[in-house]
């Protein structure tokens, strides 16, 4: 079916009042989440709702319309010395902030900055036709339902989001990163254990099923205050000399990685899990880390764990089924989100492992239910998801 | 109803003595008399009596510690109080995960005491920390000093069980830092009880900062210290708080618990923490921009006893003022920081115009303005032009482009001041999924929403205590 092409809030309520079944499309880089050319649903191409709505510095939060590139909005803050420090993955040129958020997923660098803690406000048209305001412009607000966080990961099936709002951080002005050796999974949970817990606060903590750590932290060069004495007694906060001090604060101790940028650059692309391959991210807890890893070696998937063992990121191979890595986190009490491959909107209802880009066990219950039926009660968005 | 309630025994208070503590929270302005207080011990008994009202048709009130500033605690009228306080342990902590599981009736602040031994904390600190409960936190998305660099409650929530107001017992979220789908325990959370009871709450925890400095220093003008909270903002620098006090809210801290706060018409203070070597070089260069906004006597400390005065001046602030009128009339509002001076320079005005003290304390660092109204209630219409003097505050930070509550929460106080922030449809909206969750409107009736009127809720003013 051909898409809707929206041009401004009217046009996405014109077509939500239609009544057809449709999901909100940015630049299309979560290419799972994109209902099919043939399929049942239309999609709702949004990519045209772009621009900076209000930007102040001082204010440290950034309101955008949807369809604004993620590449537009970096340039931006970094010219204003700031960036958004969930670190959302870019999975292709095209990636807009409706998508990063409507994905709800933390990118490798964003350990301790998850993206649901950056999304203060939210104007959206819902399955009715109508246009809701929640939140604001500004970072403390504890007035009525939390409805921009809810949003975080909706996939587009509440709701079609017509504005943003988000909190932004200062930019670092320098960032290292350590890797450890190859120690064996066992022992690279001690040590992301050890290094989530230390006085040094790091940006990314990730995992390989082998065991290899890579720690990366942020900073400044060196000492920028005019008190210069005052590091006479202490060492000073320069990049350099925390980075020497975190690779010793687990055994074996790590190195400084060189061209580290790139490689984080790398990480927010995914370009590890290939063309045969699809992109899931699977929520977990580090004690979750060791079954699920030998199961996920057995499907002869590449894996990585990130943020301090919160998440696995599986490249599910295409010929395996993806119903087989369903009803694997279902038996463990896992859910995970498919962003890539082929589109997985609209398929059949009679295989209900299959009906979304949302697999394993079922998230929110009766209350999930009741929610999504007041937001959608026709269910013009149910297409996008379970 | 009470006959149904007798498998809890002794634990279901109904005589009037008995009642009398349980009529009003923290803001005492309202009162109202529950049917009965049933004072649970588990999730399931939770489950049971919300299902019991449920099929009786009976509302419902959940409460900790009644520490609440809007009235979220407050009973409705005939309904049941849940009082939780019973449910108060913290069941475990996972330190590789950094994350702890609590019953809802354990207090904020010793939840950090079972983390400290693995050398971790729960961020969250409103000022009530040493007796408010994990479930008002929750339910309210209550805030504290220390949001700056932390943020609230909410994003301290990692996964919930909570008894929807039917009864039936759901699980959300996890204990991952991530999520996938809708994340329903960000909405759950700030709900104000309108979506159920959180029974069971997965926390995270962060590490014990290495180095805490809390610097204090005092400006000719409240506006000077605005200057430099921005400054420091500017710089590039988030301190984990950033908290102004005027002079009027100094002196009723020396009144009360004595600081020793330097002399001046406004105080800053700003802490930073972290590593020790960062924090040292943070601290030379708030120090610079601070001397360079023209700030007074400036006293850094490191101790823990040192700061402790320092935050004890602030956070019994509110209680203070009593030293200086004998009601006062506590607000929340949120300003963009950006237009805090403005906001200030407004409450000023108002406040000379009107004849009424209004003494400030902000957490300046995310526009979270609490003006405290001070009035004699036994003064004809005292009260009255006190209220009035509080609504023309509230529309202001919404005119600023700010919110009517920053972390206290709308609850009985301030549900006549969503239509300032909100249009029809969003209200709307938000009734429609009270409505979606609890069609009979029983859990927590009369907070954040106006019910309709054929619930016979809580009148608007309430009862005067």
């Amino acid at each position: 079916m051909s898409a809707f092409v929206a041009s401004d809030a009217a046009t996405v309520r014109e077509a939500v009042r239609e009544g057809e079944p449709l999901v909100p499309v940015g630049g299309g880089t979560h290419s799972a989440t994109v209902p099919g050319p043939d399929g049942p649903v239309r999609a709702l191409d949004v990519s045209g709702l772009t621009g900076v709505v209000d930007y102040d510095p001082a204010e440290l939060t950034i309101t955008v319309r949807p369809g604004t590139p993620l590449a537009e909005i970096d340039a931006l803050l970094a010219a204003n010395g700031q960036h958004l420090p969930f670190d959302p993955p870019r999975l292709g040129e095209g990636a807009t902030v409706g998508g990063a958020v409507a994905a709800g997923v933390t990118g490798p660098s964003g350990f301790a900055a998850g993206i649901r803690d950056f999304v203060v406000g939210v104007r959206f048209i819902d399955g009715t036709g109508r246009l809701a305001m929640s939140g604001g412009r500004v970072v403390k607000n504890a007035a009525g339902f939390d409805l921009p966080k809810l949003m975080v990961g909706s996939l587009g099936r509440l709701g079609v989001i017509t504005e943003l709002s988000l909190k932004v951080f200062p930019r670092p002005e320098a960032t290292a990163t350590v890797r450890f050796p190859t120690v064996g999974l066992p022992a690279g949970l001690a040590a992301v254990a050890a290094l989530a817990r230390a006085p040094i606060p790091v940006t990314a903590l990730d995992l390989a099923p082998t065991g290899t750590v890579t720690a990366r932290l942020s900073g400044v060069d060196g000492p920028k205050s005019a008190d210069i004495e005052r590091f006479s007694a202490h060492q000073h906060g320069g990049i350099g000399g925390r980075a020497e001090r975190l690779a010793g604060l687990v055994e074996p101790g790590g190195a400084a990685l060189e061209d580290e940028a790139r490689h984080w650059d790398e990480g927010r692309r995914f370009a590890w899990v290939g063309e045969d391959a699809r992109l899931v991210v699977v929520p977990l807890a580090p004690r979750q880390v060791v079954a699920l890893d030998a199961d996920l070696e057995r499907h002869g998937a590449r894996r990585r764990y990130g943020l301090a063992a919160n998440v696995a990121w599986v490249a599910w191979p295409d010929a395996a089924p993806l119903a087989d890595l369903s009803e694997l986190l279902a038996g463990q009490a896992m859910s995970g989100v498919v962003l890539t491959g082929s589109s997985l909107v609209g398929r059949s209802p009679s295989d209900p492992a299959l009906d979304g880009p949302l697999i394993g066990a079922a998230t929110g219950g009766a209350f999930g239910r009741r929610i999504a039926g007041a937001l959608d009660p026709a269910g013009v968005f149910a297409g996008g998801a379970r | 109803m009470l006959h149904a309630l007798d498998g809890v025994g002794e634990r279901v208070l109904t005589s009037g003595a008995e009642l009398a503590a349980f009529g009003s929270d923290a803001l005492t302005a309202f009162y109202e008399r529950p049917l009965a207080v049933v004072v649970v011990e588990s999730g399931e008994e939770v489950a049971e009596v919300v299902g019991l009202c449920h099929r009786e048709g009976v509302p419902f009130v959940a409460r900790g510690s009644g520490t609440s500033l809007s009235g979220g605690s407050l009973p409705v009228g005939g309904g049941i109080v849940i009082a939780l306080n019973r449910m108060n342990r913290v069941l475990s902590v996972d330190p590789d995960a950094r994350t702890a599981v609590v019953e809802p009736g354990v207090i904020n602040l010793n939840v950090s005491a079972a983390a400290a031994p693995h050398g971790l904390a729960y961020a969250p600190d409103p000022s009530s920390q040493s007796v408010c409960t994990i479930g008002g936190n929750l339910a309210f998305n209550s805030g504290g000093a220390h949001c700056l660099k932390h943020g609230m409650t909410a994003n301290h929530i990692l996964g919930l069980r909570v008894v929807l107001p039917d009864g039936e017992t759901v699980e959300l979220g996890g204990d991952s830092t991530e999520h996938v789908g809708p994340d329903w325990t960000a909405i759950f959370t700030g709900c104000e009880g309108l979506f159920g009871i959180a029974v069971e709450a997965t926390l995270r925890l962060v590490p014990v900062p290495e180095s805490v400095r809390t610097t204090l220093t005092v400006f000719d003008s409240l506006e000077r210290a605005g200057d430099a909270v921005a400054a420091i903002v500017g710089a590039g620098l988030i301190p984990v708080a950033m908290e102004i006090m005027d002079a009027l809210a100094m002196e009723a801290a020396e009144a009360s618990v004595k600081p020793g706060y330097p002399v001046g018409e406004a105080l800053l203070i700003v802490e930073l923490e972290g590593e020790e070597a960062v924090v040292e070089e943070e601290l030379g260069a708030v120090e610079g921009l601070l001397r360079e906004c023209g700030c007074g006597e400036m006293r850094t400390t490191a101790d823990p006893d040192e700061r402790a005065l320092i935050w004890k001046g602030r956070k019994s602030a509110f209680s203070a003022v009593g030293w200086l009128a004998p009601d006062y009339i506590v607000q929340d509002g949120v300003v963009p920081r950006t237009r805090l001076g403005e906001a200030l320079r407004e409450i000023d005005r108002l406040s000379a115009e009107r004849g009424i003290r209004v003494a400030n304390v902000f957490h300046a660092g995310d526009g979270n303005l609490h003006p405290l109204i001070l009035y004699d209630g036994r003064e004809e219409g005292a009260v009255e032009r006190a209220e009035e003097l509080a609504a023309d505050i509230l529309a202001l930070c919404v005119e600023l482009g700010g919110s009517i509550t920053g972390e206290h929460g709308v609850g009985v106080e301030k549900r006549e001041y969503m239509r300032l922030m909100f249009s029809a449809d969003d209200l709307a909206l938000m009734e429609d999924l009270r409505a979606a969750v609890d069609p009979g409107r029983l859990a927590n009736r009369g907070k954040m929403l106006t019910p309709p009127a054929e619930m016979g809720a809580t009148s608007a003013t309430g009862s005067a205590s």
